[in-house]
């Protein structure tokens, strides 16, 4: 076996994956309060033109990256005003959200189509990078990759270990009693809405930034509803979101790979292969019915204050 | 209410001794209609106060303007004698004002330890909690375990995690919601034992409810609501349960009564259930085990139980949701349908009304008409062809319930969620004795109703029993049980007890059922 190809094969899919760690994370934290938001492919791919419009102006990686997460919080806030303020029907209004920001990011990111943004600069891990076979693959990586995982690992402390997370968790389990404790269901879930469109904007914006490094219309091609996916795979705990992405983006980089094994597959079926995996993924945790890994029990309900 | 009544209650309020809250003037409109006039409610310290009225008199509305929930629009309230007025209940915690509501406010993926940590300001769920837990629960004796979830709690542990809660902020005012309505007798006598020891620590308690010899045996007075209006304020030690309730109504109750004598044994039995093992659909409810039970025409066969027994199963096997491999497992006037649907069992006259009202037995968004094609559909010509509506007839038919059964509502085109608890609950039932069951199969069907509708829906189980049906009533309500059935038994972790006569019943003999005493493993 070649273990340079092993290795390069090992960093593509933490490349390939850690969008779906940010946007999955985002999707996450507000699932978790309650909110099912199927807007994040247009916060990821709206997310995706902010950082490289703004990594194109001459700004630095840490300012696109935030750019993009503002972006995608600008958004979700749209969001979050309709349904928590003006009670649409959160499933509509997050189709629509996907359709906008798939439309506005074409519109306005039409002039950036053939432009390249500059090479972001790898942090190698001292040490750990000189491991055999795994050194370069998992600490040879832009700063993105390690933040994902800080990510992941800061929304478990905060989901289990805060009380504004145990608050967060109460409005999403059951929001009318979290009301008559005296939360403000609303509040909470603005805030959650804008966390998570700022993790999915810069889910988006590695897109751009790191993994092709181009603009083009549509280029998130899906990965917001794998994001979604991934959560209920995950069944709602942020460390397996992490293991959930890797694991489709090993299914990813693998389909690619495999024409280079000589396995001759129709490519089609290989590309349906990390859709098929989500689906039995997800038939096999609801055929288990375990409680504890039930969704959020106010998860899409409309809250209002009643009288 | 007119002066002299007026200047009677103000004295009396002025007698008291130190008051811990004092309500005045307070009003509360919603849109057009008075949820509340001109409220005024006096509760002493160390006082257990109860708070009566039908559902709809403005009892909820009053205690959530106390909880600060609801803002009056007009009147003031004092709080050990200094101006209070909650903008929001943590304000009211702050105070010292402490709520245990009728749905309890917990949250069921979460642990005991986090519910009650969520219920207090700035608490991490810690070890450091953990121990004040402990320690609240040691002085009260109140059992909990800390780091279960509390999907798995019965509904007596659950409102345990609620009084801990409050009882945890030290609070001055406790305002407990229909406490009792989901607790076995047992647990109610724990529950009076912990608010006399509240009461003798000078804490106030305001209990609503509607069980009047609860009332008249925990409550040192009683405030009457109705229609929004404070009526009377009395000392429920020198009322009669049926004075309490004429007060609080405001009109004269009848009584329930059977005209025909109950079916002897020695009737053939209608209905007979013969059931080894059925598994439930939900994990929470219990296996039913060794199932045996028969009823007669014309009789009433009670089923009590504490929820979460597999009364639920039990309903669905009666009733045909759940349908059963072995035909012979019930046998209807001869014949083997426990393989039948709820469908072809209603063709056969066996008709049952499940326990939740809202989203069981009727669709909250569809009218009353449409609610009525639900079940009603084979009678009147309701469905033309087997599969065409007719409105007319649906119409017809639920104008006939709502004028059989005396059942408030605008029209027969109001939505089923518009209607009071009670209400509902009389028209439901109503559609299915329209019906005219041969056998009727009801689950706790007085719920969360008030006195007068809860009179109304014995008499009417009564009459059809009198006509000849079968009836079987499963419940949780003891003085129901009691009052209504000839016979009685109980189902605890999925097996019955022996089956009683209701008149050498008693209710210290019936709670031991309920809780497994005298059921062989």
């Amino acid at each position: 076996m070649d273990y340079s190809l092993l290795s390069s094969i090992l960093h593509a899919i933490l490349v390939a994956s850690t969008p779906l760690v940010f946007a999955g994370l985002g999707a996450l934290i507000q699932e978790r309060a309650g909110v099912l938001n199927l807007g994040i492919e247009g916060l990821m791919i709206v997310g995706a033109l902010a950082g490289f419009a703004t990594a194109l102006a001459g700004y630095p990686l840490l300012v696109s990256v935030i750019a993009a997460a503002l972006a995608g919080s600008a958004l979700a806030a749209i969001f979050a005003l309709l349904v928590l303020r003006l009670y649409a029907n959160p499933v509509a209004t997050g189709l629509a959200l996907t359709l906008f920001g798939l439309g506005l990011s074409a519109l306005a990111g039409a002039q950036y189509v053939g432009q390249a943004a500059p090479q972001v600069s790898v942090w190698t891990i001292p040490l750990l990078s000189q491991l055999p076979v795994v050194g370069h693959a998992l600490f040879s990586h832009d700063p993105l990759v390690y933040l994902s995982i800080l990510m992941a690992a800061l929304l478990w402390w905060f989901l289990k270990k805060t009380r504004a997370g145990l608050i967060l968790r109460a409005v999403g389990e059951n929001h009318a009693s979290a009301h008559s404790l005296g939360f403000s269901v609303m509040g909470i879930r603005f805030l959650a809405i804008a966390a998570g469109g700022a993790l999915a904007g810069i889910g988006g914006s590695y897109l751009t930034l790191v993994q092709t490094p181009l603009f083009v219309e549509g280029m998130t091609a899906g990965r917001g509803w794998i994001a979604l996916a991934l959560v209920v795979f995950a069944s709602w705990r942020p460390f397996r979101v992490i293991a959930g992405a890797y694991l489709f983006g090993s299914v990813t980089i693998l389909q690619l790979h495999s024409q280079a094994f000589g396995i001759s597959i129709p490519a089609q079926w290989l590309s349906m292969l990390p859709y098929l995996v989500t689906i039995m993924a997800l038939v096999m945790i609801s055929a288990r019915g375990e409680k504890g890994l039930a969704a959020p029990g106010s998860l899409g309900k409309i809250f209002r204050v009643s009288r | 209410m007119n002066l002299s009544e007026s200047v009677a209650i103000a004295e009396r309020l002025s007698a008291s001794s130190k008051q811990c809250l004092g309500v005045r003037g307070l009003t509360k409109y919603f849109g057009d209609f008075p949820a509340n006039v001109d409220v005024t409610l006096s509760v002493d310290q160390g006082e257990i106060h109860a708070l009566l009225g039908e559902n709809g008199a403005g009892k909820s509305t009053l205690v959530k303007m106390i909880y600060g929930i609801l803002k009056p629009d007009v009147g003031s309230m004092e709080l050990n004698s200094c101006p209070y007025t909650p903008d929001t209940p943590s304000d009211a915690k702050h105070a010292g004002v402490g709520m245990v509501f009728q749905h309890f406010a917990v949250f069921d993926a979460l642990t005991v330890l986090d519910n009650i940590a969520l219920g207090l300001d700035g608490r991490l769920p810690d070890v450091a909690l953990a121990d004040e837990i402990t320690a609240v629960c040691e002085r009260y004796r109140l059992h909990l375990e800390l780091n279960r979830r509390v999907y798995d709690l019965s509904a007596g542990e659950r409102q345990r995690v609620e009084i801990i809660r409050a009882l945890m902020q030290d609070p001055r005012l406790l305002i407990l919601d229909e406490p009792t309505s989901v607790l076995t007798p047992q647990e109610t006598e724990q529950l009076f034992t912990t608010l006399d020891r509240l009461s003798d620590e000078g804490r106030s308690i305001i209990y609503i409810s509607h069980k009047l010899d609860e009332v008249r045996a925990l409550c040192d007075r009683a405030t009457l609501m109705r229609a929004g209006h404070v009526v009377d304020v009395v000392d429920p030690r020198q009322e009669s349960t049926r004075s309490l309730g004429e007060k609080m109504i405001g009109e004269r109750l009848n009584e329930t009564k059977r005209t025909k004598l109950p079916a002897t044994e020695k009737l053939k039995a209608r209905l007979t259930v013969r059931v080894g093992e059925v598994y439930p659909e939900s994990s929470r409810s219990a296996v039913l085990r060794d199932i045996y039970l028969s009823v007669a025409p014309g009789s009433i066969l009670g089923i009590s139980g504490v929820s979460g027994n597999g009364q639920d199963t039990l309903f669905d096997v009666l009733s045909g949701e759940l349908t059963l491999p072995n035909p012979d497992s019930l046998v209807l006037d001869g014949e083997p349908i426990a393989h039948l649907g709820i469908e072809q069992r209603r063709r056969r006259r066996l008709l049952g009304a499940p326990e939740n009202r809202l989203g069981h037995a009727a669709v909250p968004d569809l009218t009353l008409w449409e609610n009525v094609i639900l079940t009603a559909r084979q009678t009147r010509g309701i469905l033309k062809n087997e599969h065409l509506i007719s409105g007319t007839a649906a119409k017809a038919f639920a104008q006939e319930v709502i004028e059989t059964f005396d059942v408030r509502t605008t029209s027969v085109n109001a939505k089923a969620s518009s209607l009071s608890g009670g209400n509902l609950q009389k028209f439901l039932i109503g559609r299915e004795l329209l019906g005219q069951p041969q056998v009727f199969i009801v689950s706790n069907p007085t719920w969360g109703v008030d006195a007068k509708a809860q009179l109304f829906i014995h008499q009417m189980l009564m009459d059809i029993a009198d006509q000849g049906a079968s009836i079987i009533l499963l419940s949780q309500d003891i003085d129901e049980l009691l009052s209504v059935t000839d016979r009685i038994c109980a189902i605890c972790h999925g097996r019955l007890s022996r089956t009683f006569a209701t008149e050498d019943m008693t209710p210290e003999h019936l709670g031991a059922l309920m809780l497994g005493q005298e059921i062989e493993a």
